[in-house]
């Protein structure tokens, strides 16, 4: 109970809050707001835009919808956080994602998460201490014609091997670590 | 827009087609794969061999053997001996690189053609059916007029002009239909429940969710034939009354959001969708839904949380959709694939779609077949076909000389369904039977290298954390039902352990307030039934505190100080 005490109504506290900080990132889920009218139902979309305008949803830019669409602030963070495809911490500079789908499970995909999770000493929804590298896994990516399946910073890749994918992250994995390990 | 106008359209499409056509497919699979260079360079290639007037490049849909993907497809007139008309030579590229698609571009001015061919006489197409495919990988999803060419938005024009609201009803029970999305509910009696609620509004909601890891049928027919969805999404806005229609999207499947967003927008530019469609008084507009990635979601009332901008939690019901949806009207929700037979069945009538399948089980049905079989992709196959139809011979069975040991149907909710029950006929009553669902079309496909006890875990895994919260049952029960299928794998556990992973189950299924809670035992629930040994042969015999290690008989707890 105690969390809706004194809890921000909308407007009241959030009114001097984000757009005046000169990000124009914010202008631009304006944009995307208005395309929906500012419709309250319309809250997932505008949460999708924002997530591709700033990475992820961080507590201004919520606040920030919730102020503009006149919603409750626990309840624009109650949707950020019920959904899997939004994230509240940002992303590494490159992601790798694996496919744990069925099709790609039944190809052993859990080898090709242990590998990159054991060299890059992350877990799935982790990121490296450098900012390098996000890890994580998503079930079903599509292409399960030609599993097992990771997408590198947004290319599928078909048909990997641990060590076909260790080949290709390399690169971004923290110094003193390789695919040996 | 008219009827002239569409067929207008239709036939300066046919006209300004070249002779010889080449078609790449830019679905999902086969752009992961490569696809898009192979376009480009397939493009640039007839253009710099000065072939434009003659040869054609289309950027297609799914040609169902994503396996093999990229795939091109080259359809050349020939003339047949004896009649007069012309036939079509149809040639299949498989895995075709850049350079391959040069050499396909050559082969029209001679050259040698060095990519790989592949075989359109194999079992794998010709044991298949085309009625929701029968436009993917021929019409052009980002270009309408492609669609229009093969006779598209005239059953919508056909049932504006000839037919009342209530015999486009009548059609579609007539059809026997049944729901595609999983629960197999007959469609006509749904879209009559629907349209005789009384609401000031009502509305038409397309799941496309697709939630099933592994399987994307719903998906192949969005980013191949978009426009047979929206048309017969406007149907039913037509038979029940409603002027809006949501589709819900995967948010995996970007892709698919683009093309119906690039659909929505031809459509409405021709008139197809928008006000008085066809000069008439009706009016339909469509609008998109976005998931953002909760398997619950798929749930018909959780669905319609979620477009509403919501937490994606399931609601008891009654009330069911059809009385009490989206704000509180009457909504008729249905699958993609279900909205997708609507065209065909205004087009080709109820009598011939009722004359394929079985007697309960009407029609085709578009399965995704993935996993350890030799041919991966979509295949569409009249209901009632025996699974080893399906496995073996469009399959190609096991790659590789493994053993195929079982197929899993219904992902989560769904079961596994032994080699030696591969006669059963695919419908919905006998796979239940049998302890699975046909669910929304996954077939994935294990051998021999499957332990089926992983298997189980594999999915419970799955339902644990895609569980929503809402109730114990689900959100408990699923926790130590993982906990024990791990046991049981880890070889920790005992025979008492599989009676209470059994006592559990059915705990659960019968508590659970919606299906993901509800079907979440059912893959452990099949496994022991077919593959118990699977099961005994990782349990340690004797009691827990044997299997510890512990003495026989534990200290008394009097003796311990209090
Ligand atoms: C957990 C859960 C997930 C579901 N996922 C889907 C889905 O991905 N796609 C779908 O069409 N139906 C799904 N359903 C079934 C829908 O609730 C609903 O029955 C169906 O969309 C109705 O359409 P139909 O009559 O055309 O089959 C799911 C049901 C449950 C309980
Ligand atoms: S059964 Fe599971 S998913 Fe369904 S409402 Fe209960 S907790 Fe949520
Ligand atoms: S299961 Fe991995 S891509 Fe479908
Ligand atoms: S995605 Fe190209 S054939 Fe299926």
């Amino acid at each position: 109970m105690k969390a809706f005490v004194g809890e921000p109504r909308g407007r009241k506290k959030t009114a001097a809050l984000p757009i005046s900080n000169g990000d124009p990132r914010f202008e631009q889920l304006e944009i995307a707001m208005k395309r929906y009218q500012f419709r309250q139902d319309a809250l997932i979309e505008v949460l999708h835009a924002a997530q591709k305008l700033f990475g992820f949803l961080d507590a201004p830019t919520l606040h920030f919808v919730a102020h503009r669409l006149k919603l409750p602030p626990s309840r624009v963070h109650g949707v950020a956080t019920f959904y899997h495809l939004f994230t509240l911490t940002p992303r590494g500079r490159h992601t790798c994602v694996v496919c744990t789908g069925t099709a790609c499970y039944v190809k052993s995909a859990d080898a090709l998460l242990n590998a990159v999770s054991r060299a890059a000493g992350i877990e799935d929804g982790q990121t490296t201490a450098d900012g390098e590298l996000t890890l994580r896994t998503v079930r079903c990516l599509e292409p399960c014609g030609i599993a097992p399946v990771a997408v590198l910073d947004g290319i599928v890749k078909g048909r990997e091997t641990p060590e076909s994918l260790l080949e290709q992250v390399k690169g971004w994995l923290p110094r003193g670590t390789d695919g040996s390990a | 827009m008219e009827l002239t106008d569409l067929l207008d359209i239709a036939a300066k499409e046919r006209q300004a087609r070249p002779p010889h056509l080449i078609r790449c497919c830019t679905a999902a699979g086969c752009l992961s794969a490569g696809s898009a260079a192979v376009l480009d360079r397939l493009r640039g290639a007839v253009h710099d061999e000065g072939l434009t007037e003659r040869v054609g490049v289309a950027a297609v849909g799914c040609m169902r053997l994503c396996c093999q993907g990229p795939l091109v497809r080259v359809d050349s007139p020939v003339a047949s001996s004896g009649t007069e008309g012309v036939g079509m030579k149809e040639e299949l590229y498989q895995r075709v690189t850049p350079d391959d698609a040069g050499s396909i571009v050559g082969g029209f001015n001679g050259g040698t053609v060095t990519a790989n061919k592949g075989d359109l006489n194999s079992a794998f197409f010709q044991l298949q059916s085309s009625v929701i495919l029968e436009n993917s990988g021929r019409v052009e999803p980002e270009r309408i007029e492609t669609y229009i060419a093969a006779e598209g938005y005239q059953s919508l024009h056909r049932v504006l002009r000839n037919f009342t609201p209530a015999q486009v009803v009548e059609e579609i029970t007539r059809s026997g239909l049944r729901g595609r999305g999983g629960a197999a509910y007959p469609t006509g009696v749904k879209w009559a429940t629907v349209a005789k609620n009384p609401g000031e509004k009502k509305y038409v909601v397309c799941n496309a969710d697709e939630g099933d890891p592994g399987a994307f049928m719903n998906r192949s027919v969005l980013e191949s034939d978009p426009h047979r969805v929206l048309e017969g999404m406007a149907i039913a806005g037509y038979a029940i009354g409603a002027n809006q229609g949501y589709i819900y999207v995967r948010g995996e499947y970007p892709l698919a959001v683009q093309r119906l967003h690039t659909a929505i927008a031809q459509a409405g530019r021709l008139g197809l969708l928008g006000s008085h469609i066809f000069s008439s008084p009706f009016d339909f507009r469509i609008d998109l839904r976005t998931g953002a990635g909760a398997f619950v979601c798929g749930e018909e009332t959780a669905l319609m949380a979620s477009i509403m901008g919501q937490r994606g939690t399931p609601t008891p019901r009654p009330p069911y959709p059809a009385e009490h949806g989206l704000w509180g009207m009457p909504t008729l929700l249905n699958n993609v694939e279900t909205y997708a037979n609507v065209p065909t069945i205004i087009r080709r009538g109820a009598d011939w779609f009722a004359s394929i399948g079985t007697e309960k089980n009407k029609g085709t049905k578009v399965f995704c077949l993935t996993g350890k079989v030799v041919n991966t992709g979509l295949v569409e196959v009249p209901l009632g076909t025996p699974l080893r139809k399906i496995v073996h011979d469009i399959g190609g069975g096991a790659p590789d000389g493994g053993t195929i040991k079982a197929v899993q149907t219904g992902g989560p909710s769904g079961g596994c369904i032994p080699a030696e029950l591969f006669d059963t006929p695919v419908e919905y009553d006998s796979l239940a039977r049998l302890g699975s669902i046909m669910g929304s079309g996954g077939m994935i496909v294990l051998d021999d290298k499957n332990n089926m006890v992983d298997v189980a875990r594999y999915f419970m895994q799955f339902c644990m954390d895609e569980s929503c919260g809402k109730c114990v049952p689900c959100r408990a029960g699923t926790v130590q039902l993982h906990r024990l299928l791990t046991r049981i794998l880890e070889g920790r556990a005992g025979a008492e352990d599989v009676q209470q992973l059994e006592a559990l189950c059915d705990m659960v299924k019968h508590t659970s307030l919606c299906g993901l809670g509800q079907a979440a035992p059912n893959p452990t629930l099949s496994t022991l039934r077919f593959f118990r040994h699977e099961y005994e042969a990782l349990l340690k015999p004797g009691s827990p505190a044997q299997r510890m290690g512990l003495p026989l008989v534990a200290p008394v707890s009097a003796n311990r100080p209090r």
